[in-house]
């Protein structure tokens, strides 16, 4: 018997055979791009087009910029030096690079104090973005704007002191008033804040150094992507808060309340920002004396702020209309009172589904800060439109200047929409 | 920022309401500073320099009068002004004066409530075509396609040329300057037009300045002067003298060379009456006797001005023209130092 299978026996394998590699089309590059970039005939086609189009846009602007030139000293140098070969004139970026970065007058030596605020910044801004850091850093958070102040406006260290004291001294009267009734904590934090700046304008100007440690640099002096980034942060910064305590106002049942809230965003919606701006820049001037110099950044501050702060308490609404009442109705019958039940259960649901709008009003606004240059105040594009094109070296250089403003402003509003998309996914508690 | 101001501002607004205004001459003496209203940019008559330094023909009146005023030509605080805020800068008493290329007319004389104390630069709209279509004056250009910036007094301007002369023309509207000089360098019109020191500056920046030529015409009138407000008589006089003796010190050829050696005194008691060895004419504006010779010495006199900035040797090269004194066949006329 044993021999009977001798013959056959030979032919079973007793080991696997080894997987032999993927047919070429079904592996590696060429699967992808047979299932993403050649499906179809209509996509192969599609493909093929922009493919085109690729090499058309990039065949015209890649030797338009490699051919740049770094290093002259103005536009007909720059033409020398191409003699008529197809090239970018860059240089106007390198000599003017500060002017664009700090604007024209901000005292060159002192370039360290506003980058350093801008360093502080990310340092500041982190716990308030990514709240898995240490809660201990909020400290660092609270104390940023008074620093970034003193870093830039320099002058006497007092004034920033005594803000900073305005501010504790209100927290403090809030907190031992506010078990009480929460209105009382408000406005009696609020008057006490205002005591505070009061008594210590007179302490900051009787005690103000003739050389204080930072020297002074009035706003006026102040410009370039600097001033864009300044008004940026702070005007997002007031306007969330202000914008839920509008949205929050616009929902009250006390009709007083309600009609300023109502009257407030629907007037500032009604009007163009660029109108806004104007009234800060002009129409302000005539209502005070000549002496009394209201700073025209602070008068600028306030006017962008409330603009962003109607349209971000409009996006707030819609959140707060999003949330089911069952979830009202749940904080009333746990017993929450108004302060309590918003905290803890209202705001933080309606901010959650408010993200997306919200980032999409303060990429906007960042843009919108360009708008000053028409009130003359040298932001990038007034630095751009005004002292660099009016000068006799770079007048005719436009692609190169906006470009680069471009590359500036999307850096930033991409790194903005990178991060609110990071939020929503971590905020997500959905089970989709 | 200050938390005093901003807090004080509204009460100090009603208590200074009252106090009666201490004159423009006081204030400036006072801030030891001029507020000089200027534009935000425009070539060759005021812009920023690489390192922070205004420059130009306007800026050198500022320059000019902060010299004959306060004795140093630095002592300047330049505002940039825009030309929608440059007027309410002025009225409110932001500036003290304003030096931004500002057409003297009659509505902004007497309804505005400013006075213009002077002319610095007499312009004029002109037009600008490329030298290959072969025309040399403006009225051959029956059915030419004209590049013009809307809501401008110089599209009113050309409308009224082409009628007047009964020729046809095509406009091609535009926003700004520098969309007019895309367009018209990418041929979208065959003309451009605006403002003759404006094509000068503008035809420049070119790659080939030599492709495109001005016409001869110059179909309107643009006096460009400084300004004040109406009511302080005392500080109009101080801005319109000083124009006056940078014009006058060109017309007697004193120019910053020489001053030093004409100020010792000199033959022609004009000159000596000007620089303030004879005479009384500093104390009657309320200056010293030096103030004139502080105001050439700062920039030079009206000649060397014009030649620094915006002159034929410039990127820009301007001819005088209207802008020659009058010895010269030119415009500019200063009255006698007297």
């Amino acid at each position: 018997m044993s021999d009977t299978h001798a013959q056959s026996v030979a032919f079973v394998r007793d080991t696997a055979i080894p997987a032999a590699p993927a047919p070429a089309n079904e592996t590696g590059p060429v699967k992808w791009l047979r299932e993403n970039l050649f499906a179809t005939w209509a996509n192969a086609l599609l493909t093929i087009a922009a493919l085109f189009v690729i090499y058309l846009i990039l065949s015209a602007t890649l030797p338009w910029i490699l051919g740049g030139v770094w290093t002259t000293s103005s536009l007909s140098e720059c033409r020398e030096v191409l003699a008529g070969e197809t090239g970018a004139c860059f240089s106007v970026l390198s000599e003017r690079w500060n002017q664009l970065l700090f604007g024209f007058k901000y005292p060159s030596e002192l370039y360290w104090r506003p980058t350093l605020a801008l360093v502080m910044l990310f340092v500041a801004a982190a716990p308030v973005l990514f709240f898995d850091l240490p809660r201990k850093l909020l400290i660092f958070t609270a104390l940023y704007p008074f620093i970034a102040f003193w870093l830039i406006w320099g002058g006497s260290i007092l004034v920033p002191i005594v803000a900073l004291l305005g501010v504790v001294g209100g927290y403090l009267v809030y907190s031992r008033f506010v078990t009480q009734s929460f209105a009382t904590g408000f406005f009696g934090g609020i008057v006490a804040a205002l005591i505070v700046w009061y008594i210590g304008g007179f302490i900051t100007e009787a005690l103000a150094p003739a050389n204080p440690m930072l020297a002074a640099v009035p706003s006026r002096d102040l410009g370039g992507f600097m001033l864009n980034l300044m008004l940026g942060v702070t005007c997002v910064s007031l306007s969330i808060p202000l914008g839920i305590a509008l949205a929050l106002g616009r929902q009250s049942s006390m009709p007083l309340i309600k009609g300023i809230c109502v009257i407030f965003i629907e007037f500032i919606r009604g009007v163009p920002l660029i109108t806004l701006l104007f009234v800060a820049s002009v129409m302000l001037a005539y209502f005070f004396p000549p002496e009394a110099n209201v700073d025209l950044f602070l008068r600028v501050v306030i006017m962008i702020t409330m603009f962003s702060s109607a349209y971000i308490a409009e996006v707030i609404r819609g959140g707060l209309a999003a949330l089911p009442k069952g979830q009202y109705e749940a904080a009333d019958s746990l017993g929450l009172e108004y302060a309590q039940a918003m905290r803890l259960i209202i705001l933080p649901q309606a901010l959650k589904i408010s993200i997306p709008g919200i980032v999409n009003i303060a990429v906007g606004l960042f843009k919108d800060t360009t708008l000053v240059s028409v009130i003359s105040m040298f932001d990038l594009v007034g630095m751009i439109r005004g002292p660099i094109l009016a000068s006799t070296e770079w007048n005719g250089v436009y692609w190169e200047l906006l470009g680069f403003a471009a590359l500036l402003f999307f850096v930033v509003c991409y790194g903005i929409s990178q991060y609110s998309q990071w939020l929503e996914r971590r905020l997500a508690t959905d089970h989709r | 920022m200050k938390k005093s101001v901003f807090l004080g501002a509204l009460t100090v607004a009603g208590l200074a309401a009252g106090a009666a205004a201490a004159t423009t001459l006081e204030d400036v003496k006072a801030r030891g500073k001029l507020n000089c209203g200027v534009t935000t940019g425009l070539v060759g008559f005021a812009a920023p320099d690489a390192n922070g330094e205004w420059n130009g023909f306007d800026v050198a009146v500022c320059r000019a009068v902060a010299a004959a005023v306060l004795g140093d030509a630095s002592a300047v605080e330049f505002v940039p002004t825009t030309g929608k805020t440059r007027f309410t800068a002025l009225a409110s008493g932001e500036i003290d004066m304003l030096a931004r290329n500002t057409t003297w007319t009659f509505s902004r004389d007497v309804d505005l409530k400013f006075e213009f104390v002077g002319v610095n630069y007499y312009d004029g709209q002109g037009f600008m075509i490329p030298k290959e279509l072969g025309v040399s004056s403006a009225k051959d250009l029956d059915g030419a396609t004209v590049c013009i910036q809307t809501g401008t007094t110089t599209e009113l301007n050309l409308a009224d040329f082409f009628r007047a002369n009964n020729i046809s023309y095509e406009p091609v509207p535009i926003e700004t300057n520098a969309e007019a000089q895309q367009q018209y360098l990418a041929g979208a019109c065959d003309v451009y037009t605006t403002d003759a020191s404006g094509l000068a500056a503008t035809r420049a920046t070119f790659e080939d300045p030599t492709a495109h030529v001005l016409l001869p015409e110059i179909i309107s009138k643009e006096p460009l002067g400084p300004l004040v407000r109406h009511g302080d008589n005392e500080w109009g006089d101080i801005v319109r003298w000083t124009l006056n003796a940078l014009i006058a010190a060109e017309e007697y050829g004193v120019s910053s060379a020489n001053i030093g050696e004409l100020a010792s005194g000199t033959d022609n008691p004009e000159i000596n009456r000007l620089l303030g060895t004879e005479g009384t004419l500093g104390e009657m504006l309320g200056l010293d006797l030096e103030w004139a010779k502080r105001a050439i010495m700062a920039n030079g006199n009206y000649g060397e001005i014009f030649a620094k900035n915006i002159g034929e040797t410039t990127p820009i090269g301007l001819a005088r023209g209207l802008n020659a004194q009058w010895t010269d066949g030119g415009l500019l006329y200063s009255p006698p130092f007297r």
